[in-house]
């Protein structure tokens, strides 16, 4: 399956352009954690990227976020070569990364304060994207006070707040129950249909993939590279009734056979 | 010193904080009880509670208790607070600076081994007999103990806390000033701690040595001549204070790290 063909005349937001990253082994050995990933990813766009670990999802994302430098080929964003984190680009951690000696909202606030804004249009802004994401009961708790899905939510407006036009999100909803998992992937993508940015979703849960993006990237392992793009051809906002229905089943199993079987040519779709 | 919190610790079986304390107020009074009869009885040599509390009032009504207690305290105050003031950039600079680390490290590693009273005489015969060479001792003993804890709170802080403010556009000193610091605060405390305790050690240590006040001079002096309760009330004096110190610290830690998930 290939990318979807952008228009010529419509710059992607994002694109990756044979971006490839070694690292040493202990041994001594190199090891090729991403090899010649392309990927364009359009304005306004919702993509996940899916694989088994070992696939270089995260190094690639990690890549596009400035925190690590490519071995070879690079990220463009609006054109311009990544050379460093920017706000520009917001990332969500699997792991929060909240700063638990910080309230929710001064959370909210820190990238505000870096950039030098006034207090009373910080103040604003964090309590827009706080009510946003539904947490403002607990604007003033310190972190280790919320649940684990709350934390994610606080991360979430946290990244929204310095107005990224790009949100990378690492494998965000990772560490929570399938309970939760679904009421924040309804949640995320009613945040992002309210405040469209351009998402780079990253999961290695094959039905999370289907049902939040436009695309879904398959990756394969060892060495890291892509494997193919499956569009998902459901409108937003997306519903429990799609996600229950038929249609959804047989993209999910296409992705699912492309994630599990990456070898195995690509059957005819049932549907 | 650095003794085991208050608080319940993992294997301990809950209890409410006021039957917790009543059970320490509980041991506290067996214990005085049973110092009592042993004494009383004459089972062993040594002055009952009775006669050390008498000699407490007589050394503060005369001044002689508070007179020693504050000229230890002036030197483990003077010792440690100069300690801890060059342990915490020194060990922020160990941290975040691996030029620093190759060049402070062998010398920490070095000083950490030799126990503080063996630098007394070198102390005594390059600084006189004054109370530079205690501070010194005490000063060299806290730094050593909390300039550890420090670097390695500094090397320990979370890699996703500095990405994550990397990612919200802070530059190097930011993520100093704004995540390392905070980060590192509880590994801080902890040296500050540990620190607290090795000064009160030294200076009590240091005074049975070489000095004309304090604390442990009383205690040295008292042995000359005998004088079992003064030393008793010194040594219950050294306890007390410490413990007053420690608790003092451990209260400042809490409300310093109160974000941090306890278990």
């Amino acid at each position: 399956m290939t990318a979807r063909k952008i228009a010529p005349e419509v710059a992607p937001k994002i694109a990756f352009e044979a971006v490839s990253r070694d690292f040493a082994a202990p041994d001594g050995s190199r090891f090729t954690a991403l090899d010649r990933f392309s990927l364009a990813v359009a304005d306004g766009e919702f993509v996940t990227v899916v694989g088994p670990s070992g696939c270089g999802k995260s190094t690639a994302m990690a890549i596009a976020a400035g925190l690590t430098p490519p071995s070879g080929g690079r990220v463009l964003v609006d054109g311009r070569a990544v050379r460093g984190p920017g706000p520009d680009r917001g990332v969500i951690f699997q792991q929060y990364a909240l700063f638990p000696w910080l309230t929710v909202r001064r959370n909210v606030e820190f990238g505000l304060e870096i950039a030098g804004r006034p207090r009373a249009e910080r103040r604003a802004v964090a309590d827009h994207f706080i009510d946003l994401v539904g947490l403002t009961p607990f604007a003033e708790a310190l972190p280790k006070t919320l649940s684990g899905g709350m934390k994610q939510r606080c991360a979430i407006a946290r990244a929204y707040a310095v107005n990224p036009a790009i949100l990378l999100m690492d494998e965000p909803f990772g560490a929570l129950d399938a309970l939760t998992r679904v009421g924040l992937q309804d949640q995320l993508l009613d945040t992002w249909s309210r405040e469209r940015r351009t998402v780079m979703f990253i999961t290695h849960d094959v039905e999370e993939a289907v049902y939040l993006a436009s695309r879904v990237v398959v990756m394969a392992a060892r060495p890291g590279r892509l494997h193919s793009v499956i569009a998902v051809d459901l409108p937003y906002p997306r519903t429990e009734e799609m996600r229950l229905s038929s249609h959804f089943a047989a993209l999910r199993n296409r992705v699912w056979r492309a994630v599990y079987h990456p070898d195995r040519p690509e059957e005819a779709p049932t549907c | 010193m650095s003794g085991a919190p208050a608080a319940a610790s993992a294997g301990a079986r809950r209890l409410g904080p006021s039957a917790m304390l009543g059970l320490n107020l509980l041991a506290v009074a067996a214990g005085l009880a049973a110092w009592w009869g042993l004494t009383a009885a004459g089972a062993i040599g040594l002055p009952g509670p009775g006669d050390v509390a008498l000699q407490a009032l007589a050394s503060a009504r005369d001044g002689q208790l508070f007179g020693d207690a504050a000229a230890s305290l002036a030197r483990v105050l003077a010792g440690f607070l100069l300690g801890i003031a060059l342990a915490v950039p020194v060990g922020f600079l160990m941290g975040w600076y691996a030029v620093a680390r190759g060049l402070v490290e062998p010398y920490v590693q070095f000083f950490r081994v030799i126990p503080p009273l063996a630098i007394i005489p070198l102390a005594i015969v390059t600084l006189g007999i004054g109370e530079a060479p205690k501070v010194f001792v005490i000063f060299l003993a806290a730094f050593l103990s909390s300039v550890v804890a420090t670097y390695q709170g500094v090397v320990g802080v979370d890699r996703t806390f500095i990405d994550a403010a990397r990612v919200l556009g802070a530059g190097d000193f930011t993520i100093f000033r704004r995540v390392v610091v905070p980060a590192s605060t509880p590994f801080i405390m902890v040296g500050v701690r540990i620190g607290l305790g090795s000064s009160w050690a030294t200076v009590v240590a240091a005074e049975l040595i070489a000095a004309q006040s304090g604390l442990g001079f009383r205690m040295q002096q008292a042995q000359l001549y005998y004088d079992l309760p003064t030393i008793f009330v010194s040594l219950v004096a050294i306890g007390v204070l410490g413990l007053a110190m420690d608790r003092g610290v451990v209260a400042l830690d809490r409300r310093l790290t109160a974000w941090q998930e306890r278990a």
